[in-house]
């Protein structure tokens, strides 16, 4: 249908989220700049006081350049590639934030607001996990398994969701905000059973994953990038073949942009909300065992930590296509991975990330204010993120 | 009062929707506006009462220019409408309602509705409304909410009174009831301004009548004119009122309906013991005013509403409790009321959405794979035969006009083996061009052996198509007439009045 | 048979919800209850005026008995459905009565004080209240208000670094509403100017206010904890002669100034909205808006107001959790509490009321679990935690009635594109 003409419609379709991300760094100066105390010590001296902002802000963003993409104090004479290895760091934060960003942009694209990423992607944690360190199975078999399982837990917890709102109506946004919390309390009820605690500790953390169910390291034990992008990436082009190649993708499609005319001519409306949530469910349960299996290893009560919604902002930044989720999460993951560093070896906390994250989304759904800015005036914009409320 | 307007423009993008607009209102007259759907009525209207704001033009109450920006500014130059779509909260009572916009306080900002009690108590008097003013909207029959916007304009002493085609919800009884009020009104002294496209109405009321076609004054008429002269005008050529419907042969029984009920969610029954047929080659209208289970018998035709009881059997075989996509497989093609919001998906192309019913069938889709070129291939020879006006099958189908987008529904339900055609106010909203494609095909259908059941709310449109025409009020079918019956006695069937 | 109506088939559903839990909980916490054990109830707090200081009874007896008053206040509640009359007040002692028969049940052996569990429920329930107003003066006016846990945080954050800073409490509780204010000045701008999805919207500003305070808590209020994080904190404020009351008193007249500015906040906003012009239309463009509009009144202006009024509320609910309660700010401290006063407003179906009843329920299983955390109990304390969510969840499946937002809530409105 949509013709394969790549070239000028996806560099013009980048320009609102570069802009976007530009200005949104431009915040984060500010802030960088107007909470450094050595800064406002120079409060009165306008030459002082700038000079003092550039390098607080220099130094940070240059530390989460580092710690993302590329470090030359990391290179050893004997390898000179290791100061390359932080783009490593990236794609492993990136990879569960890819699946979890597919997840939500799948739903998205049928309509609904999956802002349970959170818990689904708990389930498939705490399913990969158990399959992980409880069974002893023959490698390549155990990961097999344990990803199995959490793609199953996640979709069960996904496709509830949509069960309860094809079947009563209910809200699929106030469904799964509570279905987070209850998706937590009950990770921490586990963890405080006995299957789920590591031999000789009190404190909430499950025994490790067996080396048999582990993501394969991809460049050796140097880097911990491991098959987990491949399978994030191999998602992505599951998910873009789901929506613009298959008949199921057609259905999702139809009832996210008038389900009431998809259910007049003859599409289940039902079926489609809760297969959709099922396979939502199922792709951030998949990132929720990319990532216990690829890189944390245990279960602890933050082993979520804030991917589901990060999730949110991914899609949003990639305007719930595939394509776009894939290099959004990229870009956060590279901003999260990066954080670390920047706060390690600056003044400067990993949260400036979240109000970057923050500030892009919100610039790119009022792409006026970005208009506005830049000056631009045929920007093309569109209306993915057109109000609907609680009984649309 | 009187109201003038004077070179009146206003645009939405490319359309011109009204074109250098003159109007003069006299006091104490009913001007009618004549204009067909989109002529630019409306639009009008509300730029005199505030809601919309003009490109340019001005507005004279007694001769003296206004600047009308909000609705306010109209309600203090004495100007009161009557919307289309009435402007009542459903849970508010109606006093609340009338109070809204001009209340009054007491003792710790506490509202206080008793004066308006009062003053609706005593217009409904005045003119023998029958309005409580503690009842909750949503609970008054529409005729009902009509008058509660009456009251409400007279209450804030409208001295020009817009009604915006004031008898699209109505049955015929309520529609002489408001035309003998808005005659009361003239007698003392309301200039009212009449919106609308039916002419029996217009000269019924009208003391002058001013026609508007695409945006534009084209002329101004006595009620002494001939329907067909007023028609002519709206439209812009000559029309036939009641086409020839020719000859044709009708066969055996396709579709029969036996006592047929359809409940809503909480168990009240909205359509109750309805019983009928329609035969091959024959076109079975259902009349009656909007809201009296037409759209829920048409809708269950295919299985769209949750609560049936009865039988509907197609060919013999029993359509309830299949799925929706069965029943539209089973051999019912199906034109829903509304073509926006339950016809076609916006956003998606016009060939996705020639395909909505058979997208994972063979040449579409290879089990879950679909082939996209199929699509849009396909798209272009449907284009070709439903002549349908567009730039490319790839563009979103919300990029088409009216008429348009009812030839995408057409031809997307027509493309199955169709035994039987179901189409809900097929017409609504159309062009007279579009309309008559619309009626070209119905017939076509018809004379090519297929059972046609037509829902219509306009009585015009089922004279000129029905073999049969069945009148359902209040749920049920009062009685089925044959087509020579006279727009009286259908008239009268609608409004519930059964004579021996 | 006449059919009933949708209001009335809710009622009978609830009922029949009510009914099942009372003789479920009569078999299950009373007949089944291993017999021999006493429970403890204890109602002296502090020094108000004693009526009774404790009740010790059997804790089987005390389930039973629990059970068969729930059973017989549902069996009333019935009668009183059938009879065309309210049951309310029935079906209150109903839900009390499981309460107690659970309590009962699961503190066997083991003392409980009523008057702390109900004045830690309260206190849990502060900021709940605060947010499901906020969302109330939101949502009714049409502005899905889902950034109420950005608004906490925010005016949390702001009036505790400021009465660190200036060492003042009254000036901590003034710039908390501001503050609250600030956050949904930026909800109702992309709301109702730029028309952007509110869902969408309320999630990005939480996590933008996460983010900014997250950073700051790092940056500043660690570092330098003494001159950014060391606030003073509210005294709570004995009101003559009402605090002596037995149970009540401790409870309800024994707190800080912001508990006692939240009475008034529910109090104003539930007279306003339902008794007052600003109510008629705040409802009014809530619900019809183009309505409201043909009448003259400014819907996007009046929207804008209340979002900010919202805002506000919240703010000085955030207070609470630092001048109000401990004094220094701490990382992300509202933990997720304006989502479950989104739940509140939710469950109460959108009214002052039915949001405060439901704030004050969640905040009773709150405070239930950390009491009976601390004796020690059958049930997983984490279980205890999800009630307020899963009740929500069971809330919107329409289980005991079909709950409904505003009708235009969520919809930002332009004149001319007509609903």
């Amino acid at each position: 249908m949509r013709k394969l003409s790549i070239k000028r419609p996806s560099l013009r379709a980048l320009t609102l989220p570069g802009l976007a991300f530009l200005l949104a760094m431009f915040f984060g100066a500010l802030l960088i700049a107007f909470s450094d105390s050595k800064v406002l010590k120079n409060i009165g001296h306008p030459i002082a006081f700038i000079k003092a902002a550039g390098v607080a802000v220099w130094q940070s963003y240059l530390a989460l350049f580092q710690g993302s993409i590329y470090n030359p104090n990391l290179a050893t004479p004997h390898d000179s590639l290791l100061s390359w290895g932080p783009i490593s760091e990236t794609l492993v934060t990136a990879a569960p934030l890819m699946l979890a960003g597919l997840s939500v942009a799948l739903a998205f694209r049928a309509g609904l607001f999956n802002i349970g990423a959170q818990g689904q992607f708990i389930f498939g944690s705490i399913a990969a996990s158990y399959v992980g360190f409880h069974f002893h199975l023959p490698i390549g078999l155990h990961i097999i398994v344990a990803v199995v399982a959490a793609i199953l837990a996640g979709s069960i917890w996904g496709g509830l969701v949509g069960l309860l709102k094809a079947r009563t109506g209910a809200h699929e946004v106030i469904v799964t905000i509570m279905l987070n919390y209850v998706a937590l309390y009950f990770l921490m009820y586990l963890l405080s059973t006995t299957p789920f605690l590591r031999p000789g500790r009190r404190d909430p953390i499950s025994p490790d994953v067996l080396q048999s169910a582990r993501m394969p390291l991809l460049l050796g034990s140097n880097y911990r990038i491991n098959l987990g992008i491949f399978v994030a990436l191999a998602a992505a082009v599951f998910v873009w073949w789901l929506l613009s190649r298959s008949t199921w993708g057609f259905r999702f499609r139809a009832v996210g942009a008038n389900s009431a005319a998809a259910k007049t001519a003859g599409i289940s409306v039902p079926f489609v909300m809760t297969a959709v949530m099922a396979i939502s469910g199922a792709l951030a349960g998949l990132g929720g065992a990319v990532h216990v299996l690829g890189s944390d290893f245990s279960l602890t009560s933050g082993t979520a930590g804030n991917f589901g919604f990060d999730a949110i902002t991914v899609a949003l930044l990639g305007r719930a296509k595939p394509m776009g989720v894939v290099f959004a999460s990229i870009l956060f993951g590279a901003l999260r991975a990066g954080g670390g560093t920047m706060q390690a070896n600056t003044d400067t906390p990993i949260d400036i990330v979240l109000v970057i994250q923050a500030l892009v989304v919100l610039f790119i759904a009022a792409p006026s204010v970005v208009k506005w800015v830049f000056r631009l005036k045929n920007l093309k914009t569109t209306g993915e993120l057109a109000a609907k409320g609680w009984n649309g | 009062m009187s109201l003038e307007l004077r070179q009146i423009t206003k645009s939405f993008g490319a359309l011109l929707a009204n074109d250098s607009i003159d109007l003069r209102v006299e006091t104490g007259e009913i001007h009618a506006i004549l204009g067909e759907n989109g002529a630019g009525k409306s639009t009008l209207m509300n730029i005199v009462y505030g809601l919309v704001a003009a490109d340019s033009g001005e507005i004279f109450v007694d001769d003296v220019k206004k600047e009308i920006k909000e609705p306010s500014d109209a309600l203090a130059s004495g100007i009161g409408m009557v919307h289309q779509h009435f402007m009542l909260v459903p849970v508010f009572t109606v006093a609340e309602n009338i109070v809204l916009g001009h209340e009054k306080s007491g003792f710790a900002g506490r509202l206080d509705l008793d004066e308006a009690r009062a003053r609706i108590k005593e217009v409904s008097d005045q003119f023998n409304f029958d309005v409580n003013p503690d009842d909750l909207i949503e609970n008054l029959p529409v005729g009902v909410q009509q008058r509660v916007e009456i009251i409400r304009a007279l209450i804030y002493e409208a001295k020009v009174l817009i009604l915006d085609e004031p008898t699209a919800v109505l049955t015929p009884q309520e529609t002489d009831d408001l035309l003998k009020i808005m005659k009361e009104l003239k007698a003392q002294g309301t200039s009212i301004i009449f919106i609308t496209h039916k002419l029996r109405e217009v000269k019924a009321v009208a003391d002058r009548i001013t026609i508007i076609r695409r945006g534009k004054v084209v002329g101004t008429a006595s009620p002494d004119a001939s329907q067909n002269e007023l028609a002519s005008l709206m439209v812009g050529r000559e029309v036939e009122l009641a086409p020839d419907k020719g000859t044709h042969a009708i066969g055996a029984p396709i579709l029969i309906v036996k006592d047929l009920t359809i409940r809503d969610a909480v168990g009240r029954a909205l359509v109750s013991n309805v019983n009928f047929e329609v035969k091959a080659g024959e076109v079975l209208a259902i009349a009656g005013v909007q809201g009296n289970g037409q759209s829920e018998v048409a809708r269950a035709m295919v299985n769209l509403e949750a609560h049936v009881e009865g039988s509907i059997a197609l060919n013999g075989t029993e359509v309830i409790g299949k799925s929706v996509r069965e029943s539209l497989h089973a051999g019912i093609a199906f034109i829903p009321e509304s073509r926006e919001l339950d016809g076609l998906i916006g956003s998606m192309s016009i060939a996705e959405n020639l395909i909505l019913d058979l997208h994972d069938l063979p040449p579409y889709a290879k089990g879950i794979q679909m082939s996209p070129s199929t699509v849009v291939s396909e798209a272009e020879k449907r284009k070709d035969e439903f002549d349908i006006r567009l730039q490319s099958v790839s563009d979103p189908v919300s990029s088409l006009s009216g008429g348009n987008k009812q030839k995408v529904v057409l031809a997307r339900e027509l493309s199955r083996p169709v035994n039987l055609l179901v189409a809900s106010q097929p017409t609504r909203g159309l062009d007279v061009g579009s309309i008559e494609f619309v009626h070209k095909r119905i017939l076509e259908e018809r004379d090519a052996g297929r059972a046609v059941l037509l829902f219509s709310t306009e009585l015009d449109e089922v004279l000129a198509l029905a073999d049969r025409i069945a009148v359902m009020y209040r749920g049920a079918i009062l009685a089925i007439v044959p087509s020579g019956v006279t727009a009286q006695e259908l008239g009268l069937l609608m409004a519930g009045v059964v004579h021996a | 048979m006449k059919a009933l109506s949708a209001a009335d088939l809710r009622r009978r559903r609830s009922l029949i919800v009510l009914a099942t839990l009372s003789i479920l909980s009569t078999i299950v916490f009373g007949l089944l209850q291993k017999s021999g054990q006493d429970v403890t109830y204890g109602f002296v707090f502090d020094k108000e005026w004693v009526l009774i200081s404790q009740w010790v009874i059997g804790s089987k007896t005390a389930s039973l008995l629990f059970g068969v008053i729930s059973v017989a206040a549902s069996a009333l509640s019935y009668f009183q459905f059938k009879a065309g009359k309210t049951s309310k007040i029935a079906s209150a002692v109903g839900s009390a009565g499981i309460l107690m028969s659970f309590i009962s049940w699961a503190a066997a052996g083991k003392f409980i004080p009523i008057t702390g569990l109900l004045q830690g429920a309260l206190l849990l329930s502060v900021p709940l209240i605060f947010g499901s107003m906020a969302g109330v003066l939101s949502e009714r006016s049409g502005v899905v208000n889902i950034a109420i846990e950005g608004q906490l945080l925010a005016g949390a954050f702001v009036s505790g670094v400021v009465a660190s800073l200036t060492h003042s409490t009254f000036l901590g509780l003034i710039v908390a509403p501001l503050a609250g204010c600030l956050i949904s000045t930026l909800l109702a701008v992309f709301a109702i100017n730029f028309a952007i999805d509110q869902i969408i919207l309320g999630f990005v500003l939480n996590v933008l206010v996460y983010g900014i305070t997250d950073f700051l808590y790092k940056k500043l209020l660690i570092p330098y904890q003494g001159t950014w994080n060391s606030g003073p904190t509210l005294a709570s404020i004995k009101i003559p002669l009402l605090w002596k009351i037995p149970v009540v008193g401790p409870i309800l007249f024994d707190q800080t100034i912001i508990v006692y500015l939240m009475y008034a906040v529910v109090f104003f906003v539930n007279y306003s909205l339902f008794k007052t012009k600003w109510g008629l239309r705040t409802r009014a463009v809530g619900e019809h808006p183009t309505a409201a509009d043909s009448v003259g009144i400014k819907v996007n202006r009046l929207r804008f107001m209340n979002v900010m009024i919202a805002g506000s509320v919240a703010g000085l609910g955030g207070a609470y959790f630092t001048v109000g309660g401990v004094g220094s700010f701490s990382k992300e401290m509202t933990a997720g509490k304006g989502f479950i006063a989104l739940a509140a407003l939710i469950f109460g179906r959108w009214t002052p009321w039915g949001a405060v009843s439901a704030a004050l329920l969640f905040g009773f299983a709150g405070n239930l679990q950390s009491v009976l955390g601390i004796i020690g109990t059958p049930i997983p304390s984490e279980f205890m935690l999800m009630v307020p969510y899963l009740a929500t969840v069971i809330a919107v499946t329409g289980f005991v009635g079909r709950v409904r937002a505003p009708a235009a809530d969520g919809t930002p409105y332009k004149r001319g594109e007509s609903h």
